[in-house]
């Protein structure tokens, strides 16, 4: 991403509040992460200069928790959940489906922006296993089909 | 007459929201309002309408289609509407059979609102509590027996004790909401709907160790909860029952949220509040304990949410009457995640002392496929498989650690006999293996090796001495890893082979893999005698292995197979087997 388009002002809130209350530092990385999306560099270096904690270290919390993401998501993020009821219930099924009809491995964006494919820890949703959750939406009991059809009509909706 | 929908994230994913905006739509006159987790997860979506009596009925499985039928119902009070909704006699038995305590308000008052909670004798344990000297609650939690619900096991009244004794004026009480065990969602479902129930408990644990800041770490996983929890602690601030002098006892007690980050790890007393620092969660050596030296080196005292939402039942019915249920070692109720290939997934709460059969066969239903109970998984991560041959086990936290599982947090998750209990093992391998800190060097690079090896013994590349092996790594990461999450790893694979050593050696001398899951160790095979030629199988196998004229039996050429298994997916017929 180019560097003009990370908007550091969307940061001053965050860190006029933040910056100065010790043990913040998670805190002011998820706020950041729900601005923009991900942890951009030119963040980073902003949070680092006004909190006086190094970049290494605050790289070294990002990186640790599998929240924080360092490059841009799509549209959608789909989380789909690796618990133990999805595993007992074929969530590998599904995490296959997705990468057939999207064309991506866990980690990465489809080539039109649209979709992000993210396996993430239990969600919680056991009874509705397997699950995902596409931006806020929970989606339970799928199938192969079901996933399919969660697709189509999410691609279909922004165009 | 009057509607209440049960909403928590289970009930919201299946689509409890949609059901009350078409209900709302329908121009029902009745009151419609929201409650929590009824725990019946497979019966989701739910609506519950109380007559003026405050008779119950109960529908389950609604859609947005059956707005109508409802409305017509609460107009004329003619059940023939939506008599295929009502929930079933059998199905009803799941709460019935239960003894609810942590979970006594789940899904019957309205989480949103402080009065529903006050209404349902809410806060009269905190009063009670602040009229007691802390001294003298710490003697009612210990009569009662509670015990941490986190997993561990640990006596609640020693820990708040040793909290209490600890020199100091700033302490901290803290509660783990880092639910972070796999098949575990039970103090989800207790913040999401029964918020003041934890800040009561948490409260009064407050009053007894001596501190005055109370701080929720709550996985970041779980917005709905962090949502209602916000609002009740908002609510509680407005009615004095948080913040300065409180009930005019002269305690004061402040309330945070932190939102975790995603780290299993996390679940660990001291890696929790590292990250409650703001750093990265790593565990500290032990001691000092939280007690003498935890948040921001404060005394503190951390349980979890569970743990707490039995305290405000405990203080007011007294600590008599938590001990006289369960058994010698295990006092009072434990709630369960009952998932899998079970009929009814949801939470069960029951005392101490029944036993999984209880839970999965009398209560959860048996099994909802075809295929028989092959083993229940208690303890996520850290835990371990336990066989049919034991089901009759105790639940009790000795009877429990003694099969080599463990209590744990309380999730259970249901196997058939399609489950691989190598791939099992190999599944929470990588779990553990991702989710180390990497600290300790047992707990880094020996989980690494374990999986390693679990996935040459699942791709058929399994040597003789392997099972050994893999006994010696786990001892010795038992050893030699620093905290509870190395110390347990090996669980898993202790108890799959403890108990199904006979799946380990088919995947290693036979190359076969029994439960038909390990994809490298199975073939697909068209059975002649069932296949219509309907074309489906060849028309979804993406490298073409499939050849075949229509409406006559097709064939796989299983060199170009890569058994990615879309054939035995699309086939209609059953006519497609894995061996």
């Amino acid at each position: 991403m180019e560097k003009s388009k990370v908007d550091l002002s969307l940061l001053d809130g965050v860190l006029d509040e933040y910056a100065e209350v010790k043990g913040s530092l998670i805190t002011i990385l998820q706020h950041t992460q729900d601005i923009y999306g991900y942890l951009p560099k030119e963040a980073i270096e902003l949070i680092s200069e006004r909190t006086g904690i190094a970049t290494s270290e605050i790289m070294g919390v990002g990186t640790f928790y599998t929240q924080f993401r360092f490059e841009p998501v799509g549209k959608y993020l789909i989380m789909l959940c690796q618990g133990t009821a999805c595993h007992v219930n074929s969530s590998e099924l599904i995490l296959q489906t997705i990468k057939d009809e999207l064309d991506i491995e866990d980690g990465q964006t489809t080539e039109d922006g649209l979709f992000s494919l993210k396996c993430v820890a239990c969600l919680g949703c056991c009874s509705l296993s397997p699950v995902m959750m596409i931006n806020e939406d929970t989606y339970g009991s799928l199938t192969p089909d079901k996933t399919k059809k969660i697709l189509k009509e999410l691609r279909e909706a922004a165009q | 007459m009057r509607i209440v929908i049960g909403q928590g994230s289970c009930g919201i994913a299946a689509g409890a929201e949609k059901v009350r905006k078409a209900l709302q739509n329908a121009g029902i006159t009745a009151d419609i309002s929201v409650t929590g987790c009824i725990g019946m997860c497979w019966l989701e979506p739910i609506v519950d309408i109380y007559d003026d009596e405050n008779k119950l009925t109960r529908l389950v499985k609604v859609s947005e289609n059956d707005a109508e039928a409802i409305a017509s119902f609460v107009d004329s009070g003619d059940i023939s509407s939506v008599e295929k909704l009502v929930v079933s006699d059998e199905d009803s038995e799941f709460l019935s059979k239960q003894t609810r305590i942590a979970l006594r308000n789940c899904g019957i008052i309205n989480p949103e609102k402080i009065d529903a909670y006050i209404e349902a004798d809410g806060y009269t344990a905190l009063k009670k509590a602040l009229s007691m000297t802390p001294e003298e609650v710490i003697d009612v939690i210990k009569t009662s027996g509670l015990a941490g619900r986190g997993g561990a096991g640990f006596p609640t009244w020693f820990k708040w004790n040793a909290a209490r004794q600890s020199a100091g004026e700033e302490k901290y009480l803290i509660c783990n909401a880092d639910e972070g065990d796999p098949g575990a969602f039970m103090d989800r479902a207790v913040i999401e709907s029964d918020p003041h129930n934890l800040i009561e408990g948490m409260l009064i644990g407050a009053y007894a160790i001596g501190a005055k800041h109370a701080v929720v770490y709550v996985r970041a996983e779980y917005p709905l909860a962090i949502k209602r929890l916000k609002n009740a602690i908002a609510q509680a601030e407005d009615k004095g029952i948080i913040g300065e002098n409180i009930f005019g006892s002269g305690f004061s007690c402040d309330f945070t949220i932190k939102a975790g980050a995603g780290a299993f790890v996390c679940g660990e007393e001291t890696a929790l509040i590292e990250s409650l620092e703001g750093h990265r969660g790593m565990p500290r050596l032990k001691p000092p304990f939280p007690a003498q030296s935890g948040f921001w080196r404060k005394p503190s005292n951390i349980n979890n949410v569970e743990t707490f939402a039995n305290v405000a039942w405990i203080i007011n019915n007294g600590g008599e009457a938590f001990a006289a249920m369960g058994t010698e070692g295990s006092k009072g109720t434990k709630v369960f995640a009952v998932t899998g290939k079970v009929k009814r997934s949801g939470l069960v709460e029951i005392p101490m002392g029944k036993t999984l059969r209880d839970v999965i066969f009398d209560i959860g239903g048996g099994m909802k496929t075809d295929k028989p109970f092959k083993a229940v998984q208690m303890g996520g991560p850290s835990g371990g498989c336990i066989p049919a041959s034991l089901i009759d086990t105790v639940i009790d936290y000795k009877a429990l650690g003694a099969t080599g599982a463990i209590m744990g947090s309380g999730g259970m998750v249901v196997m058939d006999e399609s489950t691989c209990m190598v791939g099992m093992a190999k599944f929470f391998l990588d779990f553990t293996a991702k989710e180390s800190c990497g600290k300790c060097i047992h707990c880094r690079i020996g989980t690494k090796r374990m999986l390693e090896m679990l996935e040459r013994i699942t791709n058929g590349e399994g040597k003789e001495g392997d099972i050994e092996l893999l006994e010696e790594l786990c001892y010795s990461i038992k050893d030699g890893a620093l905290c509870g999450l190395g110390q347990t790893a090996p669980n898993p694979v202790l108890t799959t082979i403890k108990y199904f050593r006979d799946e380990y050696e088919a995947h290693i001398k036979d190359k076969k893999c029994p439960a038909g899951e390990c994809s490298a160790l199975i073939e697909y095979k068209i059975i002649t005698e069932k296949c219509v030629g309907c074309t489906r199988c060849a028309k979804n196998c993406p490298v073409n292995a499939i050849s075949g004229t229509v409406k006559l039996p097709h064939v796989i050429d299983t060199d170009k197979c890569i058994k990615c298994g879309k054939c035995f997916q699309n086939c209609k017929f059953g006519a497609i087997v894995k061996e």
